[in-house]
């Protein structure tokens, strides 16, 4: 076992201190919070396009429509049924919550379901082919938003309350690291494995490849519409522009620039690749130049991802020589 | 049936100008075997070299236009070429999608350094060629739609003939159908692949000079958009296919400009890719491509 050895401790122990996190967050400065939310969903969108690109080995370039269903289904059930529910007060912390934990619910589902109708065409595809279907999905689906007058059209949402909070963004962060982790090292998860290393060699053993890359789509862009959900209340504002092909290329090069399939290095560029460019906020000019010459070098020097190393290895080494320097 | 006509030119132009960026798409992919995200950003510079280079020349005259023209197709063969040989050559060989990453790379650093060196608001293209409307029977036909379709078919042919009927041409072939064998032939790859670059960006060029032409206003991020639908129109005909991208880029131009006309053109980039899901759906390998099995 290569990962964390216990995850659901590391689950538990993660949204307790998220909780506490919460608890404390007026006393935190607000944009360093703000980049906090940004890291985290963040993270659940890479982690979870990881169990589509980096494990089960297919090529999906529309993370962002995934994405931009959760946004707009919880958007248009926390506006729509909010009110009604809770009355003109916004009703208890407790009520709001539970809204909110609803809305990201309904947003991963309808996510999800785009995501089965993406998955089902994926079983003749492949590899460039499979990408540019996904990628069209993810436009379409963008122009349907646009279109839509109940939805706002062009000019997206507005108006969203702002739910999101650390507690839910590293949360759901940290239930989509465990499931993508226990679901890729249960005996039925070796599937995904297998369809990533060789789909003729595993579709001779039994292995039933299309399902495979179905319940990957699925479970991928379930996350997916999650971390819309909370982007959306946490931006408070969604236009369908915001979920462009821009963005999915976004997620893909934190998935390739963390190695693919090694969820630590994943969840390491996720965070590195949202801190960076509020660093080089300083150069504002050139931000984007160095972000893509960087993009280029790192390929150029460490073609197999910035983090692609074993971390069990490292952590035990460090521990060896920790070990050794006390003696 | 002037309305109909007058779309059907308006799509032939477009499609034109699709075909001429997707053929650029194709041929990479046909010997390298992977997307050139940046070609589209080769696409805007050759726009921009027609943009500076009109401003040097005599406006309203057909040299005038000829040399911006050409210009930008030098310009952007040199931009092509230089890219694969520094960005692209020391991944060859490795995997694939470290190749797209590096594309996308390019691509942004493209379009940022382009919105830094040239700003990002978009300027007007000057009128390099004489800008008249000639009317046929109720039917409007711009000088700049009619020069964008001889342009583009001038130079489809020129390409048809490079490929097919020169030494460099065949060696391209050779390199698509089976890089190891034609290395082993002696057909020298390095030098195959920077033509096959070379070619591609030039053909991009003159796309981007045409498409200012006839949308008259440029800016850094003016690519993104057409690149997307000539790749689109590329795996359409069948990627790797030169005849199909031009066929590919032909039916995505029509039918662009149709709905275009019509209520729902609102839905016009979605039904783009729509059209696009359909025909991989049923004919995976694209209209004129050849599906192959994969051997173990």
């Amino acid at each position: 076992m290569k990962t964390a050895p216990k995850p659901l401790l590391a689950l538990v122990a993660t949204v307790l201190l998220a909780f506490g996190v919460s608890q404390v967050s007026d006393r935190i400065d607000p944009y360093y919070l703000d980049v906090m939310i940004g890291v985290g969903i963040n993270v659940i969108l890479a982690v979870s396009l990881n169990l589509v690109n980096g494990y089960t080995g297919q090529f999906s370039l529309g993370h962002a429509g995934f994405m931009s269903v959760g946004a707009y289904l919880s958007a248009a059930v926390t506006l729509l049924l909010g009110p009604r529910l809770l009355g003109e007060e916004g009703g208890s912390a407790l009520q709001q919550g539970l809204l909110f934990l609803a809305a990201l619910a309904m947003g991963g589902c309808g996510a999800a379901l785009a995501g089965l109708a993406v998955g089902i065409p994926s079983f003749r595809l492949k590899g460039d082919y499979l990408a540019l279907v996904t990628l069209g999905f993810g436009e379409i689906i963008r122009v349907i938003f646009q279109n839509v007058e109940a939805l706002g059209g062009a000019l997206g949402l507005n108006g969203i309350p702002n739910y999101t909070n650390v507690f839910w963004v590293y949360g759901f962060a940290a239930l989509t690291v465990f499931t993508v982790v226990c679901l890729v090292r249960s005996t039925y998860g070796r599937g995904f494995l297998a369809t990533q290393d060789d789909e003729i060699a595993a579709e001779a053993v039994g292995i039933d490849t299309t399902r495979y890359k179905i319940v990957a789509f699925v479970v991928g862009a379930f996350f997916a519409g999650v971390a819309g959900g909370l982007y959306g209340h946490f931006k408070l504002t969604i236009t369908p522009t915001g979920f462009d092909f821009t963005k999915s290329i976004e997620i893909v090069v934190m998935v390739i620039l963390g190695g693919m399939g090694n969820t630590p290095g994943v969840i390491l560029a996720a965070i590195l690749l949202t801190v960076l460019p509020e660093m080089l906020r300083a150069v504002e000019q050139y931000r984007m130049v160095l972000y893509s010459l960087l993009l280029i070098v790192l390929m150029l020097v460490r073609p197999k991802g910035l983090f692609n190393f074993d971390f069990t290895a490292v952590a035990a080494r460090l521990r060896w020589k920790y070990l050794a320097a006390r003696k | 049936m002037t309305e109909f006509l007058q779309q059907l030119l308006n799509g032939l132009s477009l499609g034109a100008i699709y075909a001429l960026i997707a053929l650029g798409y194709t041929m990479v992919y046909g010997v390298l075997r992977f997307i050139n995200f940046a070609h589209s950003d080769v696409f805007m510079v050759g726009a921009f070299i027609g943009y500076f280079a009109g401003q040097h020349l005599p406006h309203d005259s057909v040299l005038g236009g000829i040399v911006a023209l050409a210009a930008a197709m030098a310009g952007c063969a040199v931009l092509g070429i230089l890219i694969e040989r520094v960005v692209y050559r020391p991944l060859r060989g490795g995997p694939t999608l470290n190749v797209l990453i590096t594309a996308i790379g390019m691509s942004l650093f493209l379009e940022y350094t382009g919105q830094l060196v040239f700003g990002a608001t978009p300027r007007p293209f000057p009128s390099i060629i004489p800008a008249r409307m000639i009317s046929v029977h109720g039917l409007v036909i711009s000088m700049n739609q009619l020069i964008v379709i001889i342009v583009a078919v001038l130079l489809m042919v020129a390409l048809e003939l490079a490929v097919y009927r020169t030494k460099i041409g065949t060696a391209m072939r050779a390199v698509a159908l089976n890089p190891r064998a034609a290395q082993l032939v002696g057909i020298n790859i390095d030098v195959v692949i920077s033509f096959t670059f070379g070619l591609g960006s030039a053909l991009a060029g003159a796309g981007g000079v045409l498409y200012a032409l006839n949308y008259p206003s440029i800016d850094p991020l003016m690519g993104v958009v057409p690149g997307l639908k000539a790749f689109v129109a590329a795996v359409l005909g069948g990627v790797g296919n030169i005849p199909g991208a031009a066929l590919g880029a032909l039916i995505l131009g029509m039918t662009e400009t149709f709905i275009d006309g019509s209520r729902w053109s609102t839905y016009k980039d979605a039904i783009a890719f729509a059209i696009l899901i359909a025909i991989l759906l049923f004919r995976p390998a694209g209209l004129l491509g050849r599906y192959t099995t994969e051997k173990v």
